[in-house]
């Protein structure tokens, strides 16, 4: 599995953008995207922000929780979202190894060689989306750490390398 | 990429902490001398006060000071309240209730004394302060009696409603200690009302997810 994370400002901006793939069951944590799937990641990301939105004052998976869980697909690409107290948004979007359906044909189809069919996701099995909110609550801790700097203001980009360390840290940890 | 393999400079310290090595909680319980803080906000004042044209530029300047904090603020108590009460405020209420409870007892280590909704204005609440200890040492001049350093703390309430996404028209400070026409030397000649005006998007926004349930 692929991951594409990012952390948008309160004015739809992007703040933090980290790639990696799953370590787990011997991965070996690089993203394998395809080089056009990455544009398209930023364009699939920034769509669901209208989602994010909608639900961020209530309805049915929210009322004040930060972690949204999964809110929306593209294709193959499930989005996972969490909402911190100022309103930033950290966004995961994952990219699934699993073999596309019979029915999506076109667009996946050319996609089905660079992903080896082995498994399939589930995005809203209990076990994935804990392993997202650890992700997200770790990121959680370091980004508060972050905002507490007096030299960073709001809406600034995060370019510290040890916070990508430590984004890179919970990846392998959970995801 | 970590810390560890740098070479020490401005952006690694050279024991190796960076700030995402402490832990947030650390200091959850710990205090700041008063002094100190009186010291440190009396040149805040004074550094406000430069080239500064009157007594509400002054306190808008005060007020920008505290902005950032608010924002601060907001995002280290959620995430250092436990994970089940870590809510984001939604509603206008548990916001307020927010400040008045949470943010108050973090700075002052009290809740707030009074919220009140405005009768005359739907999109207004009052926030009291009996005694705010921002200004506990400080006496004001008399052609500055307006004043009220107070507006630092109206700076931080909205820092806090913005980052959650309540903007507002501003808030501000304004003491009450003598009411007008009122007897002198009442109880409480400090108290000190916050006024928070929120934008009609806000109440507009509140009004839909009332009617949702």
């Amino acid at each position: 599995m692929s991951y594409y994370f990012v952390i948008i400002g309160t004015k739809d901006n992007p703040l933090f953008e980290h790639e990696f793939g799953t370590s787990k069951q011997g991965g070996d944590g690089i993203a394998r995207f395809r080089e056009d799937a990455r544009h398209m990641n930023q364009f699939i990301v920034h769509s669901s922000l209208d989602i994010v939105e909608e639900i961020q004052w209530g309805g049915p998976q929210a009322g004040g929780q930060m972690y949204l869980k999964h809110i929306d697909r593209f294709q193959s690409s499930y989005i996972s979202c969490f909402l911190t107290a100022t309103n930033n948004k950290f966004l995961l979007l994952t990219s699934p190894t699993a073999s596309p359906a019979p029915s999506s044909l076109t667009r996946t189809s050319t996609s089905r060689t660079s992903y080896p069919a082995s498994s399939t996701y589930n995005p809203t099995a209990p076990a994935t989306e804990e392993a997202i909110k650890n992700f997200f609550l770790d990121v959680y801790d370091a980004w508060v750490k972050t905002v507490m700097n007096p030299f960073y203001s709001l809406d600034q980009r995060v370019t510290s390398p040890v916070f990508k360390g430590r984004v890179a840290g919970a990846a392998k940890k959970y995801l | 990429m970590t810390a560890q393999g740098q070479t020490p400079g401005l952006r690694y310290p050279s024991n190796k902490k960076t700030i995402y090595d402490r832990n947030l909680s650390r200091s959850k319980n710990s205090e700041l001398s008063r002094a100190a803080f009186a010291y440190l906000f009396v040149e805040m004042i004074s550094y406000a006060q430069k080239r500064v044209k009157g007594i509400a530029d002054l306190e808008k300047r005060l007020n920008n000071q505290g902005y950032p904090l608010g924002l601060k603020l907001l995002e280290l108590l959620l995430a250092r309240a436990p994970p089940n009460s870590a809510l984001r405020p939604t509603r206008i209420l548990p916001l307020l209730q927010f400040i008045a409870q949470t943010l108050w007892r973090h700075l002052f280590n009290r809740p707030a004394d009074a919220l009140e909704r405005s009768e005359n204005d739907a999109s207004q609440y009052m926030l009291y302060d009996n005694d705010p200890m921002v200004n506990q040492y400080i006496s004001l001049p008399r052609e500055m009696s307006q004043l009220n350093c107070a507006a630092f703390v109206a700076g931080i309430i909205e820092g806090v409603c913005d980052g959650a996404g309540f903007a507002t028209q501003g808030v501000s400070a304004h003491s009450v200690g003598e009411e007008p026409g009122g007897e002198k030397g009442s109880m409480w000649p400090g108290k000190t009302v916050f006024l928070i005006k929120f934008r009609e998007e806000v109440l507009e926004r509140e009004e839909i997810l009332g009617r949702g349930g």
